[in-house]
């Protein structure tokens, strides 16, 4: 996949879920990520933040927190 | 089948519990009342002499040919206009009548073609066989009189010509235009003997005419007729079957003359159209015989080398080597395939389970993508599941509609006619759209609000509807807490109560004056019955799905759902958008609309698939163009689909599909896509395929073959081939058996077979126990998921902005006479209506860069640059231009970017920052092409 691509869309769907408190925003972007991205795609964005990476916007960086249990390891 | 007729019983229906019992002839009918004398007897199985009455339109008592006599009262009244009374005994046939009856016939041969000769076809007049049946051979006038018989045939329209000489101007043509087609277009000019039909007093061509052939379908002689019925002759055979333009999906009758088509008939039957039809349906079906069709399988090692014409079995081995050898090499994900909404849901069901079940992956993904995935999402989020909530004939009971990026005259021509109809009878319109679309002011029409906004903030707009709505007090709170969730309703009333969503703060964003939004709130909120159409001008957003959701909240909270009159109905683009959908095209869903990680959905389809499927997510379309990009994704099957025109950012996109190993490409046609391609398996025209669509009100309908798969496969036949070539036996008999298939793993497609539509005609799902003939209107009694949820939709403006180098917003549509990237339309006579796509700019903005009217302008964006003609017109606004994306030769998604909805990556289509320049040179070839490919 595009990183790039990747980052834009999981800061776009934390941008549409910014009227909810952070922990609830990053459950539903959690959520979203499971039900719509593919393993890969998830495990490429967790890796990208597990690098420090300062672009990806905080609530998506909890809610990869909270969907790295469910990435399948490689 | 023989040739069919649909039965003609002479006036309107009428509704109402009230009957009346009359006697025809001696036979005792038992009718509604206000039904006519000629109604009552065409239902006791008596026929009455007509030529100007239709079951189609009002009565109108001008023919003098249906009089009948009735005891007790004086003359001989029409019995088209007269109106049962209890216990009327009627006599359609005396000595009288038939002298009265020969004497108006001698009348109209008088100054008509007095043989059949001079009035071809034979067969297509209603005059000629009403003399015939009352033995009518001489006319004591002689045909030396003064008459019409000089005039000359207006033969401008491609399809149809009129002939005034066999004319009897008994207005059918003008009441059809009127009331069936709401086009007004038609008149009879000049009175007495002067008195002819007349487009405006111009050749039909130059006239308003729109060509929906109601005209031709209402003519009683062969005054207005099909060319193709002049050169054919009379069809010998009918086939029933369902047009494949628009998600309105008319029903027609195709009549042939042995293996030709003759022409398509509109079907009263047809619960969609109800005998109406569109210049597309009822005309642009040639495409399906077009010389450009490509009906042998053709293979190629790199997509720059020429084709090559192979066998079936070749073509299929080619394939499959390549595929398995993808995943040998990149993994079982490394493949996937795109399903098509131009397809019947049994070649779609066949073509996702093709890739679930033999490509072992869920990379399954539709056009439908691109166009109203955000209605999938946001409607199930509110609702519980992924369709409009009403059938078309619901809006006969609407007394205020609001129609929000949509343009339903040119998009979906035939329900706007219903529309129009309705809004005629006075229900209010309210207009959400950028562009003055026709519906804003059109004969007898005017919407009582135009909300011109901005692109990009509809949800600033249905916010501040909504909160109108909460703030004024108008929810319906009865509704909301019999029927909705009271916690998310509490969240979103004090969401939507929030000072930054009222009109006064959103005007600054949307363009839309506050006092204006607040009266079109106020309509929308008090009326009997409010319903919402909407087009992709909703989802082909950055927020399309928060506006879909944005608009069920709104229904909801005004109780505006579960009832004849309301509703939130999406208007589909393509004919089986609805059934692609349902069909399980999506790469997290199952067909039913079930998540593939639901362990009991995908049990079932793994026990009746007899294989181990997966439980996690495919790729999107963008996902698999990105992956492509990276390597990682490398096999594509495409069924019916031109991605490389219509898909957004046309570069991105080509580069995408030039990076695959192996691009399969299934059409009609060598189509932008099919020049990537590496294997081209020809496809089936709606004229050769056996199935069903699936309309935009769920209304499923069965496609019958006039002709055989002019190469000899069935769509679902050569997936089945791929399936069972990868390892994995597929195999049908016919396609009702995959219909079955579907019934079994698909609740609410339960009750759906091929003999069940056979016997009822359509059907619109859940069709189950609970709903053995269909479910017209949803969430009647109850939410499919329960409860109604509302869903907080706050604004988040689109990350495409203008600015100095792009200062304009483009946004983009479709015309009446073109479908889609035009591969079809654009292979017929519709060219003659939009040979080109234009550049709408307003006259400000023309002037400012000096842009005159018809001529060149080179039109960039920051991913691409294109060139057409522009066209000068205040119905966009100032800062606003807008094109139609038919044609590729101008290519207008060179210039649409990778921006796309939150929830579903349905792409932006309707905001493109862009500048304007006049062009240096008038060649509208495009700068942009990044790969040179050969055809």
């Amino acid at each position: 996949m595009t990183l790039d691509a990747l980052i834009r869309m999981a800061n776009q769907i934390a941008a549409n879920q910014a009227h909810l408190p952070p922990d609830q925003a990053a459950s539903q972007v959690a959520e979203h990520l499971r039900l719509f991205w593919t393993p890969g795609m998830r495990q490429e964005l967790v890796a990208h933040a597990a690098t420090g990476a300062d672009d990806l916007v905080p609530v998506v960086l909890a809610a990869l927190e909270q969907v790295t249990a469910a990435v399948p390891s490689s | 089948m023989t040739l069919l007729h649909d039965p003609d019983l002479g006036t309107p229906a009428k509704s109402g519990d009230s009957t009346v019992n009359v006697v025809v002839d001696g036979i005792e009918v038992m009718v509604a009342e206000g039904t006519s004398v000629m109604r009552a007897a065409a239902l006791a199985g008596v026929d009455v002499p007509k030529l100007c009455a239709t079951d189609s339109l009002d009565a109108f008592g001008s023919c003098r040919l249906c009089l009948v006599e009735v005891d007790g009262r004086p003359g001989t009244p029409a019995s088209c206009t007269t109106p049962v009374a209890p216990g009327m005994s009627v006599a359609t046939q005396s000595p009288k009548l038939q002298k009265l009856r020969r004497g108006v016939m001698e009348l109209y041969l008088s100054d008509h073609p007095h043989d059949e000769s001079g009035c071809r076809p034979k067969g297509g007049c209603e005059l000629h066989d009403l003399a015939d049946s009352v033995g009518l051979t001489d006319v004591r006038y002689g045909f030396s009189g003064a008459n019409h018989q000089a005039s000359t045939t207006d033969a401008s329209n491609p399809y149809f010509a009129f002939d005034p000489t066999t004319c009897i101007v008994c207005s059918r043509c003008v009441r059809a235009c009127d009331e069936i087609q709401g086009t007004l277009a038609l008149t009879v000019e000049g009175r007495g003997f002067e008195s002819v039909i007349s487009a405006g007093g111009l050749p039909f061509m130059e006239s308003e005419c729109v060509s929906c052939g109601a005209c031709v379908q209402a003519c009683p002689t062969n005054a207005l007729q099909e060319k193709t019925f002049i050169e054919l002759g009379m069809p010998d055979r009918t086939v029933k079957t369902t047009c494949a333009y628009c998600g309105v999906g008319c029903s027609f009758n195709a009549e042939l003359r042995g293996d030709e088509v003759v022409r398509m008939v509109p079907s009263k039957e047809g619960g969609a159209n109800e005998g109406h039809s569109c210049v597309k349906g009822r005309f642009a079906w040639g495409y399906a015989t077009h010389r450009d069709r490509v009906t042998t399988p053709m293979v190629r090692s790199s997509f720059r080398d020429e084709w090559r014409e192979v066998s079936w079995d070749e073509a299929i081995g080619f394939t499959v080597e390549r595929l398995r050898a993808i995943q040998e090499e990149s993994g079982p994900d490394s493949i996937g395939g795109i399903t098509s909404s131009r397809c019947t849901n049994e070649e779609v069901f066949v073509v996702q389970k093709m890739v679930r079940a033999a490509f072992g992956n869920n990379n399954v993904d539709t056009c439908a993508r691109v166009c109203h995935s955000p209605t999938g999402y946001g409607l199930k989020q509110t609702f519980g599941t992924s369709a409009g909530t009403q059938d078309f004939a619901s809006v006969e009971q609407s007394d205020v509609m609001i129609v929000i990026g949509a343009n339903p005259t040119d998009g979906h021509p035939v329900f706007a006619s219903r529309m129009k109809r309705r809004l005629r009878e006075g229900a209010a319109l309210i207009v959400v759209d950028p562009r003055r679309i026709d519906l804003v002011r059109t004969p007898h029409v005017e919407a009582a609000h135009h909300l011109q906004l901005l692109p990009g903030t509809n949800v600033a707009v249905v916010n501040a509807i909504a909160h109108v709505v909460v703030t004024e007090g108008l929810v319906d709170r009865d509704f909301v807490a019999e029927r909705c969730e009271p916690d998310s309703f509490a969240r979103w009333e004090a969401f939507i109560a929030r000072p930054e969503n009222s009109p006064e703060a959103t005007e600054a964003a949307s363009g839309v004056p506050a006092a204006e939004l607040r009266a079109a709130a106020r309509l929308y909120a008090t009326a009997r019955n409010a319903a919402i159409y909407y087009g992709l001008g909703v989802t082909e957003h950055s927020q399309g799905s928060t506006m879909v959701m944005g608009m069920a909240n709104l229904a909801m909270a005004t109780g505006n759902i579960g009832r004849d009159g309301v509703g939130v109905n999406p208007l589909r683009g393509q004919n089986n958008v609805q059934g692609s959908c349902d069909m399980g095209s999506f790469p997290h869903e199952f067909s039913g609309y079930r998540h593939v990680s639901d362990d009991a959905v995908r049990e079932l389809f793994e026990t009746v698939w007899g294989t181990a499927l997966e439980s996690e997510p495919g790729l999107r379309i963008p996902n698999m163009f990105d992956a492509s990009l990276a390597g990682s994704f490398r096999g594509l099957f495409i069924q019916g689909e031109d991605i490389a025109q219509s898909d957004p950012n046309t570069k991105h996109v080509v580069a995408a599909l030039s990076a695959l190993d192996l691009l399969v490409v299934q059409d009609l046609f060598v189509n932008e896509t099919a020049k990537y391609a590496h294997v081209f398996l020809p496809g089936t025209s709606f004229l050769e395929k056996d199935g069903t669509f699936t309309n935009a009100e769920r209304r499923i309908n069965r496609v019958r073959p006039v002709m055989d798969p002019v190469h000899g496969k069935h769509e679902w036949q050569v997936a089945c081939e791929i399936a069972t070539a990868m390892g994995y036996p597929m195999d049908y008999d016919d396609a009702s058996q995959i219909m079955d298939e579907i019934a079994q793993v698909t609740p609410t497609f339960a009750g759906v077979s091929f003999d069940h539509l056979d016997k009822v005609g359509s059907i619109q799902w859940p069709c189950n126990d609970a709903a053995p003939e269909g479910t017209p209107i949803m969430h009647v009694d109850g939410f499919v998921r329960g409860k109604g949820r509302f869903v907080e939709t706050p604004y988040v403006p689109t990350d495409e902005r203008t600015n100095r180098k792009f200062p304009l917003i483009l946004t983009t549509g479709r015309i009446l006479s073109q479908y889609n990237v035009g591969a079809q339309t654009r292979r017929t006579a519709n060219v003659e209506w939009h040979e080109e796509d234009v550049l709408e700019i307003h006259p400000h903005d023309a002037e400012e860069r000096g842009v005159a009217d018809g001529t060149w302008v080179a039109l960039a964006s920051r991913v691409g640059e294109t060139q057409m003609r522009a066209q000068i017109t205040d119905r966009v606004p100032q800062g606003v231009v807008y094109t139609t994306f038919h044609h590729p030769e101008s290519g207008a998604n060179i210039l649409t970017t990778e921006y796309s909805d939150w929830a579903t990556n349905c792409p932006e289509y309707k905001v493109t920052a862009v500048q304007v320049r006049p062009a240096s040179v008038s060649d509208p070839a495009h700068a942009t092409e990044p790969v040179e490919a050969a055809t």
